[in-house]
């Protein structure tokens, strides 16, 4: 699984450009409040337009302003784990976790039922709860939960573990790099916390004003990107 | 002489009737105006919230205009259909949705306007086509909005009696609704009628506004519970 992207977006005070290659591992974007890090994800999700640029996922296009490529965010099979997780509030766990559930069986991936991913994420007693009935840990992986389950072929989180306190964040974090070694999909996480980045980061991007910096790269060196133009 | 309810079932029918035909407006209107900026949108804000303040008199008399057998819409009626809205149960009914439209327009936008964003992404992001997100997250979670709006609109529409009286006249036994019914037994001397049709709308207005401050405390608490 390869995820490439290029783009630019101009923001109302600064233009944002980024450009990178991931594999199978997690990228961190790490940058202070407002840097432009969200709308990245927006961007890749289809939440957000980009003004110029191109997003490949395995060499197909999501996003190309050049070939005038703009797959709709719900075709894109892109999970996208929000700030605060926005769950559900008015659906149970379960019904959360089952409402992006493919409705066919894709057959390249093997579907997973609403058991095996509450069990992988340990937490099959919270089935019948509400999400104003559970811890903050437990919300962050209910939210992991229904992202995976859409079978998605890139998984976006945007500052997952900034709301939990720190014993709850570090046991998270080894779940999300146990989960990501086990879906083999990649992951672009987000952060203001530079410790948290080193952990979980194969490659670390810092952005600040739009403008980026790769502060670590991956182990096995990826193609260059191009230049943004 | 026996009490006349045709009054009461009149009433009945015409705020049902303006009910739905304000639900079938005012929920896609209001989503669209929640949800969209355009130009204008101010000035078409103005006009959909305008029967809320103008007297009912005034949507009496342009809706008697329009309907009317010279009106543009009236005389498109009567010769295309040969319909006439005017001194009908349709024209008591027209003049009630108009007049309560307002009421669940304003209800239901405010409530789509306080939902958060993000959980319609997140179910867009999980796979949703717009239809989905609208019927499985936006209503159910502007759900109090749409109840509210909707008991308030009925309320209103039961107790039209400004603008019912100009297009749908006082005919008694079809278009002579409980407020007209009332104001007419009063006028010629006959209490006993009136204080029986006083007692039911009184009596119905506290148990909406009751029902609804017993639904707004209950929600609160539910949501605090997590079910809807």
């Amino acid at each position: 699984m390869t995820v490439k992207v290029q783009l630019r977006k101009d923001l109302p005070s600064f233009k944002l450009e980024v450009d990178f290659v991931i594999e199978n591992d997690i990228l961190v974007l790490v940058g202070p409040s407002g840097a432009g890090k969200t709308t990245v994800l927006q961007c890749i999700s289809g939440l957000q337009r980009p003004t110029w640029g191109e997003i490949l996922i395995n060499d197909k296009s999501v996003f190309s302003s050049s070939a005038r490529v703009d797959i709709p965010v719900r075709s894109r099979r892109i999970g996208y784990v929000f700030q605060d997780y926005a769950l559900f509030p008015h659906m149970t766990i379960e019904k959360n976790v089952l409402y992006g559930k493919p409705e066919k069986n894709n057959s390249s991936h093997k579907a997973l039922t609403v058991t095996e991913i509450l069990e992988i994420l340990k937490i099959p007693h919270l089935r019948k709860r509400y999400p104003s009935q559970i811890s903050g840990g437990e919300k962050q992986r209910v939210a992991l939960a229904r992202a995976l389950m859409t079978e998605p072929e890139l998984l976006l989180l945007d500052e997952p573990l900034s709301a939990l306190d720190p014993d709850t964040r570090a046991l998270l974090q080894q779940e999300l790099l146990r989960v990501q070694s086990q879906w083999k999909i990649p992951f672009i996480l987000v952060t203001h916390d530079a410790n948290e980045a080193e952990v979980l980061g194969s490659q670390i991007i810092r952005i600040d004003h739009g403008v980026q910096e790769v502060v670590k790269r991956p182990r096995t060196p990826l193609t260059s990107g191009h230049e943004v133009g | 002489m026996g009490f006349d309810f045709s009054p009461i079932i009149l009433s009945l029918k015409v705020a049902g009737a303006a009910v739905l035909v304000v639900v079938c407006f005012a929920i896609p209107i209001a989503t669209l105006m929640a949800k969209h900026q355009f130009p204008g949108k101010n000035i078409l804000e103005s006009i959909l919230t305008l029967p809320l303040v103008l007297p009912p008199s005034v949507v009496g008399f342009i809706l008697l205009y329009i309907f009317g057998k010279n009106g543009p819409l009236g005389k498109f009626l009567l010769h295309t259909f040969d319909t006439q809205i005017v001194f009908t149960l349709t024209g008591a009914t027209i003049a009630s949705a108009v007049v309560a439209f307002p009421l669940m327009y304003q209800s239901v936008k405010a409530a789509i306007e306080s939902i958060d964003v993000k959980l319609e992404n997140a179910a867009r992001t999980l796979g949703a086509g717009e239809l989905r997100v609208f019927f499985t997250i936006t209503i159910p979670l502007a759900w109090n909005g749409v109840i509210a709006g909707f008991v308030l609109a009925f309320a209103r529409s039961l107790g039209e009696f400004g603008a019912t009286l100009m297009i749908a006249g006082n005919i008694p036994g079809r278009t002579q609704t409980m407020p007209l019914a009332i104001y007419i037994a009063s006028e010629s001397g006959q209490t006993r009628e009136a204080w029986i049709l006083v007692s039911i709308m009184v009596l119905f207005s506290f148990l909406v506004i009751y029902g609804l401050n017993y639904w707004g405390k209950g929600s609160k608490n539910r949501s605090g519970g997590g079910a809807i």
